[in-house]
């Protein structure tokens, strides 16, 4: 990767990862209320991969952790942080809150908070492309744990049956919200299922943004040449608990500490610095997009509540 | 637009000449389901349409959220899927995709994104049918806001309404019913503009109780209230073939003339769309001058055999004793002492 790119892969991940702090101290001090899930740690699948996806025409379908990928689409920080406070400037107007929020103008189709909802209707997206000449890829992405929804397995046979253009992108941090998903699977490789389906499938790991980059733009290769969907397994881990709240009492003593030592944004830091990047540039970088992120907080605090005489619109056409 | 044509068709004819015309018209419409494409479909209603239109008309695996999950998706990005839910029953393996999914998409994203698919399926007894494929379910779908349903009984209907239902912007459920798919063929109007969604049916005037009911069950009103007029009760029976929007303007118009109410279905009458047409006529404020009744399955599950299945879901004799009673204003229980024609 360049410099270039990896600076700018950086901001992308510093500004899903800012923008996620801030709804921490939001939620602290309940100007956010309700369930809120963090994708600290995760950050560079949601980075690498839009580098690979041309959003104008392919459609992303993440789940209730969708802030990062919200964000790499290109979603406004502010966008994101109005909607989980309940703004009219929210990106859905606070319809969707922190878990089921939509931006179909940036290529994010939806967080889904039912687990695995979303690779179903990634099908149809794929399908409504065969037909409308577009050369849509659909992005399905969802945690290793939907992988045991019924929705998913569907899906899966679905795309494979029809050849349809969809990745499935396995978010792999072992964790089935509270739960060790290797402790609820036989076997924990979830690409080798990809076979059983008559798919590819390739697992990589889901720190490092190029290799994310790279796996997904093979499989964007193959979908669009019409080969068919790709089962996609980026590993990573969490280094936030399930929700703002989850105090991870589950975890293994060192695990944590293991995660944090291994996120991605420390890691493309040192990149960086081995590439002849000074420390006061990363600061700079850093500083820039928190800035950026706290601007977006004042403004998204500022803006004006979304009015309760307009929840009954847009039920029907 | 289609001149109007007539054409002598039956139920399952009459569903087949509507999605012909909304494959030919509409090159946006997709078919697909199980079974749906080369067979033609388990009832034969989707007969020759793969061969009409090609790919567009589809196969699909057993997978119900699926094909849901599909067509809430391709509507998303400007298809017009029409999907088969064989059974209804079958819907609840993914009732995810209608209730979770196709009925938010318009309103989280704030009309950027709509879902206009149409799932026909088809609900209710039939002889030896299980607990599993006897179920009348409209109550389900008709509770979500977002979600549109409609239940065609009349040849004419399975055509209209199911135009009606793939025009509209909104998902929307269409519940066939297969006793009715292959029964006695009727001049069914084809081609002529396609109808806004909603509306009763007028099945027959009447003057001394308004009867609404909806589905298959209306055929055993019918009959109950030719048997009732020969005792003096003359019975209105309206068609509340749209569930969702309910024509509630219509329904009250009725019972303020008639005074009287009596809801048919066949479906459990707890938590039952009767007991919604019930609550808002009520809620309305119109005089009635007897209280009103609402009549459905006994509180147990449907079970296969015919004479038990029989004893479960309203019978002929069980829908002239409830005209009886409103008619009369007699209270629960005495029904059967009633002395016929006694008014």
């Amino acid at each position: 990767m360049s410099e270039d790119t990896l600076l700018d892969v950086l901001e992308v991940m510093h500004r899903i990862r800012e923008t996620e702090e801030t709804i921490t101290r939001l939620r602290l001090s309940e100007d956010i209320v309700g369930s809120v899930h963090l994708c600290n740690g995760q950050e560079a699948i949601y980075a690498g991969a839009v580098r690979a996806l041309e959003l104008s025409r392919d459609a992303v379908f993440p789940t209730y952790r969708g802030h990062g990928w919200a964000i790499a689409c290109g979603v406004p920080p502010e966008a994101v942080l109005a909607e989980l406070l309940g703004r009219e400037s929210g990106i859905s107007g606070g319809r969707g809150g922190s878990a089921y929020f939509t931006a179909p103008a940036y290529g994010m189709y939806g967080e889904n908070s039912i687990v695995g909802a979303g690779a179903p209707i990634a099908c149809g997206a794929a399908l409504a492309g065969r037909f409308d000449g577009s050369g849509r890829v659909a992005v399905a992405s969802f945690g290793e744990g939907a992988m045991n929804q019924g929705a998913v397995h569907e899906a899966m046979n679905f795309a494979a049956a029809m050849t349809l253009p969809v990745v499935f992108l396995v978010e792999n941090n072992t964790y089935s919200e509270l739960t060790p998903t290797r402790d609820v699977v036989r076997n924990d490789q979830f690409f080798r299922r990809a076979s059983a389906y008559g798919m590819a499938g390739v697992r990589f790991d889901g720190n490092d943004p190029d290799a994310v980059r790279d796996a997904v733009a093979d499989a964007v290769e193959r979908c669009r040449n019409g080969a068919g969907p790709v089962l996609l397994e980026a590993m990573t881990q969490r280094i936030v608990g399930h929700y703002i709240g989850d105090v991870q009492h589950y975890r293994p003593a060192g695990e944590l500490d293991a995660a944090i030592a291994a996120e991605p944004i420390a890691r493309a830091e040192r990149m960086a610095r081995a590439a002849g990047v000074g420390d006061a540039e990363l600061a700079a970088l850093r500083q820039r997009v928190v800035d950026e992120v706290d601007r977006a907080a004042q403004a998204a605090l500022a803006a004006p509540l979304a009015d309760p005489a307009t929840v009954e619109e847009h039920v029907y056409a | 637009m289609p001149e109007i044509i007539e054409k002598t068709l039956s139920y399952a004819e009459s569903v087949n000449a509507a999605l012909a015309r909304a494959l030919e018209e509409r090159p946006e419409t997709l078919l697909f389901g199980e079974d749906v494409a080369i067979p033609g479909g388990v009832f034969g209603v989707t007969k020759g349409l793969r061969r009409k239109f090609g790919e567009r008309v589809f196969d699909t695996p057993i997978s119900e959220s699926a094909i849901l999950g599909g067509a809430v998706g391709s509507a998303m990005f400007g298809r017009r899927p029409i999907v088969e839910i064989m059974w209804a029953d079958f819907a609840l393996v993914a009732f995810d995709q209608i209730v979770n999914q196709a009925a938010n998409v318009r309103y989280v994203s704030r009309g950027a994104l709509t879902a206009p698919l149409t799932v026909r399926t088809q609900q209710g007894n039939a002889p030896g049918a299980c607990a599993q494929h006897s179920q009348s379910l409209e109550a389900l779908f008709a509770h979500i806001p977002g979600i549109r349903v409609c239940m065609p009984t009349t040849n004419q209907d399975a055509y209209d309404l199911l135009l009606s239902a793939i025009w509209s912007d909104d998902p929307t459920i269409v519940i066939e019913n297969r006793t009715l798919y292959h029964g006695a063929k009727q001049p069914v109007r084809i081609g002529g503009p396609v109808q806004a969604v909603g509306g009763v049916g007028l099945r027959r005037s009447g003057s001394d109780l308004t009867v609404v009911t909806w589905g298959a069950m209306q055929h055993r009103v019918l009959a109950a209230a030719e048997r009732a007029a020969a005792e003096g009760i003359d019975a209105e029976v309206l068609d509340a073939r749209w569930i969702r929007p309910l024509d509630l303007d219509s329904i009250l118009a009725s019972v303020q003339r008639t005074g009287r109410l009596l809801v048919v279905h066949e479906a459990h009458t707890i938590g039952g769309v009767g007991a919604e047409v019930v609550s808002r006529v009520v809620e309305s404020g119109v005089r009635l001058s007897s209280p009103p009744v609402r009549i459905g399955a006994l509180e147990t599950r449907i079970p296969a055999a015919v004479q038990l299945a029989a004893r479960v879901l309203p019978a002929d004799e069980d829908i002239l004793g409830a005209i009886r009673r409103v008619a009369h204003d007699v209270p629960a229980g005495r029904v059967e002492a009633m002395p016929v024609g006694a008014r």
